[in-house]
């Protein structure tokens, strides 16, 4: 009989980024005892990262905004393949999910007249961003963090216990989703400082995990971003939609080589920020592609008119969607027109005063002089894409955040699929965050009470299986197995070289088989040492979850013979009409036949989106993304 | 480019260990916790650390090198001569865990006795309007990535364990000072006297200003000058100036 730590709880939310705690704090609002569970340190989520803002079409800025026009930048950011109930409803609740932080004690910057500023940024039709100077994921982590302490205050008073119905278990990770029979159950983990085990046994389990991207090399995100979520969904019988969109933010670090990758954030260029080449060229004039022509400057002194007088010019094309821009870097570089380092020129020094950029970019100022001894206020900082979100995610219902097919599981934040269609706008995350952070606590919490005394069980069985899944690592067969550090590093190359930001049949058919080879090494890897805080053994279990997940990014991205967003094939370089209804679903094979489960590839129809939406489009815009036969009367 | 350092890092738990030697690569423009990782991956796979964003964003990686305490994220290699022995141990205030890992939990149990923001009575969500000059104040002490490196550093309790139960420290008397300067903050309507509890219940009055919370900030915070001394301004105003005292009180009766 293994031995864990037994807790019951109503909800308990896996991951205490913005997501997870939004979803904590409304499940327990609504009554539930809640339980969340995260790998760090309580405020430490990979959220506080985030920089530009939360978009949000309060209308404080321009007052021409509005949600529809919020939605309608969405959806040509998605290239119309994110789910447009989602898109909908993210677009109508971001305000309400900004003003509420307020109460919180959220200390936005201002605009003259005292309301929350906001800034613009790639793809959003005007100034939508509210935000703190460029931490504004500090603040959001933050805010929800206090609002956590403040129940839990509450609670003390009440109950004479702070953690009576709200509780994190920090340094927790959770490495199975256990059920009874088709319900969830509740969950397995380690705590971290132990090495214990422990079982949550709870009705209702809200994922929220976040993203993928250390299973690529250069990466902006933190050791976190494991795919967790991602791998629990799919073990526990979900299926994971649209998982081939892989954003490349355009702007990371490139030099030194140990800090390849951090995020310089988009305000740089919503700021004012120009790239340029190593001919002092704007290049990206060269890079509008036709179906956003329209919408941006075809000369510098337009596109500079644009910051003081957006009514009367056009976008600059530094603020187009993020694809489009990391696509253009990468093609510079690979023109030879690159900076030293193998990235391009981001500069504002020539374009603001020294104390406006201090002023309005903090972090990077201090980021770029501490890691690279670069000055932004004198001189250009060299940039180029680096992994930083990733798309797809649990197959969800719009409205619940419930996961298809497997009741009691929700999924919100980057880990559920859907929203952000083939590439997501920056400042979406933030407010997605919130928006469906807050309706999976409520959908989640609504659905552990409707159960009255009708509760799952967790089988021991599964507590056995999960406890002995964890352990293996400690008794790899050949002594001393294999290094996870050197797997998960292979595991990186491959990813990165063969399903990065541009990609081949043949590249990607070559990434699966060493996908393979790398799982049965996985397997055998070995770890030293004991239990308690063994940061090997953790790797060694962290594994099995990038695998699982880069298989299916790059079953699904092999499948695709098209390019959109977050997925970009040489060999089929034009998006196809044919392909914006299509969603690729991957599941398990068999999940019973671990430990080397197969992935699944179908396909299913993007559900039609409702008329009344679809007349927020001109027939024009949308006849480049959509077949005749879907738009015929 | 590269090169081999000398690293002494400290290994061992709560019942005792020691610094333990190191020769390691360390490659142009790497910071130390790039070699803390490197030793990971190759000599020391079970060595603990915490660490989250690599960015000087979470404030995790938090230790003492040479002494100094430090974001290992933010501490160059390039800082050290190619000879020198660099040598990293935990932040001291805290019982270790694992090697560089320690139990920070008293900072956690600590803010849970701050009072939350209280908001203001009559005003809806989207309704709050506050000048950039009124809210500068309190959106610098949110900076703070709560690293504990202020905590780790303050003389009250770096090695007077015994001063813990009366005194928050640096990082949550600023706290109480961010809500106290907070434009709307609604706690006096409450009854709650901000400025009070932090004399009374968190200590303020331990604080004699060395600034050594200010001079190992990775934020470049102000917190002496700009957080903990207007505190006790306030603080001292309020009690030993009686028209101070006696317009509080008329206000108070007002609402």
């Amino acid at each position: 009989m293994t031995e864990a730590e037994h807790h019951t709880y109503d909800v308990v939310v896996v991951g205490a980024g913005g997501a997870g705690l939004r979803a904590a704090i409304e499940a327990r609002s609504q009554g539930m005892r809640t339980a969340v569970i995260c790998k760090s340190l309580f405020g430490k989520a990979h959220t506080v990262m985030a920089e530009g803002g939360i978009a949000a079409s309060m209308g404080n800025v321009n007052a021409g905004d509005n949600w529809q026009v919020h939605f309608r930048d969405t959806m040509r950011g998605g290239k119309f393949l994110n789910h447009w109930r989602m898109a909908e409803l993210h677009a109508r609740e971001a305000p309400d999910r900004v003003w509420e932080l307020e109460t919180w004690g959220a200390l936005f910057d201002r605009t003259k007249d005292g309301r929350i500023s906001q800034r613009n940024f790639g793809g959003h039709e005007y100034p939508r961003l509210a935000h703190v100077g460029d931490r504004t994921g500090l603040e959001l982590i933050r805010t929800l963090q206090q609002r956590v302490v403040a129940l839990q205050q509450q609670d003390a008073e009440e109950y004479g216990d702070p953690e009576a119905r709200l509780r994190v278990f920090q340094e927790c990770t959770v490495t199975r989703v256990l059920k009874d029979g088709q319900r969830v159950g509740g969950v397995f983990g380690y705590a971290r400082e132990s090495g214990r085990f422990f079982v949550v046994s709870a009705p209702a389990v809200v994922l929220a995990t976040g993203g993928i991207g250390k299973s690529y090399r250069v990466t902006s995100n933190s050791w976190e971003y494991t795919g967790d979520g991602h791998a629990l969904a799919l073990l526990a019988g979900a299926a994971l939609v649209n998982m081939e969109f892989v954003q490349f933010h355009p702007t990371g670090m490139v030099w030194p080589p140990s800090v390849k990758g951090i995020l310089v954030t988009e305000s740089v260029r919503g700021d004012g920020g120009v790239l340029r080449n190593s001919e002092n060229r704007r290049f990206m004039f060269d890079y509008v592609p036709d179906v956003f022509r329209k919408h941006y400057a075809q000369t510098e002194q337009e596109a500079d008119g644009w910051y003081t007088d957006p009514d009367r010019h056009r976008r600059p094309p530094e603020l187009l969607p993020r694809d489009e821009v990391a696509r253009a870097i990468n093609a510079e570089v690979k023109a030879g027109r690159g900076s030293p380092h193998g990235g391009v020129f981001l500069d504002v020094s020539t374009r603001m005063s020294a104390q406006e950029i201090v002023r309005r970019l903090p972090s990077m100022h201090h980021q770029f002089k501490e890691l690279a001894d670069v000055d932004i206020t004198a001189e250009p900082m060299e940039v180029g894409p680096t992994c930083h979100y990733v798309m797809g995610g649990v197959d969800v219902d719009p409205d619940t955040a419930a996961a298809v097919g497997v009741p009691g599981l929700y999924a919100a934040g980057e880990v559920a699929g859907g929203m952000h269609g083939s590439n997501r706008l920056g400042g979406n995350s933030l407010s997605d965050l919130l928006v469906f952070g807050r309706r999976a606590g409520l959908h989640a919490a609504r659905y552990a009470a409707a159960l009255g005394p009708d509760r799952p069980a967790v089988p021991a069985q599964q507590v056995e299986t999960a406890a002995a899944e964890a352990l293996r690592p400690f008794s790899a067969e050949d002594s001393p197995g294999e290094n996870p550090y050197g797997v998960h590093q292979e595991l990186q190359q491959t990813m990165n070289d063969l399903v990065g930001i541009i990609r081949r049949e043949e590249e990607m058919r070559q990434a699966l088989e060493r996908l393979s080879a790398l799982r049965c090494r996985a397997g055998r890897a070995g770890v030293e040492g004991h239990r308690q805080f063994n940061p090997g053994w953790h790797l060694a279990l962290d594994l099995r979850n990038m695998l699982l997940v880069s298989e299916c990014v790059a079953r699904a991205a092999l499948e695709r013979t098209e390019s959109r967003g977050g997925h970009t094939r040489d060999d089929h370089p034009e998006m196809a009409r044919s392909w914006r209804g299509v969603n690729l679903l991957c599941t398990l094979d068999d999940v019973a036949q671990e430990p080397e489960p197969g992935i699944r590839l179908t396909r299913r129809q993007n559900p039609p989106m409702r008329s009344d939406l679809l007349a927020l489009f001109e027939r024009e815009e949308l006849g480049k993304y959509y077949t005749d036969e879907e738009l015929a009367p | 480019m590269s090169y081999k350092a000398h690293f002494r890092v400290w290994r061992g738990n709560a019942a005792g260990g020691e610094l333990r030697d190191y020769d390691v690569e360390v490659n142009e423009g790497e910071v130390v916790l790039d070699v803390i990782h490197r030793l990971q991956a190759t000599t020391a796979p079970d060595l603990a650390v915490r660490w989250n964003c690599k960015a000087g964003k979470c404030g995790s990686c938090s230790a003492e090198v040479n002494g100094r305490p430090r974001l290992m994220c933010m501490t160059r290699m390039s800082v050290f001569t190619e000879a020198e022995t660099v040598t990293v141990t935990p932040m001291r205030a805290f019982p270790v865990v694992r090697d560089l890992v320690t139990d920070v939990s008293f900072n956690y149990a600590t803010a849970r006795d701050v009072p939350a923001f209280v908001p203001p009575a009559g005003l809806a969500a989207g309704e709050y309007r506050m000048r950039q000059q009124d809210v500068e104040r309190s959106q610098e002490f949110r900076k703070c990535i709560e690293c504990f490196l202020c905590q780790n550093v303050c003389h009250v309790i770096r090695d007077h364990e015994e001063n813990k139960p009366v005194f928050a420290g640096p990082r949550f008397l600023m706290r109480i000072a961010e809500l106290d300067m907070h434009p709307l903050d609604a706690a006096a309507e409450q009854g709650l006297d901000r400025q009070r509890t932090a004399q009374e219940t968190h200590g303020l009055g331990y604080c004699n200003i060395t600034k050594c919370c200010t001079e190992v900030c990775p934020e470049h915070i102000k917190i002496t000058d700009n957080a903990l001394i207007p505190l006790k301004e306030r603080v001292v105003d309020r009690r030993y100036d009686p028209l101070v005292w006696l317009g509080s009180k008329i206000r108070r009766r007002r609402d």
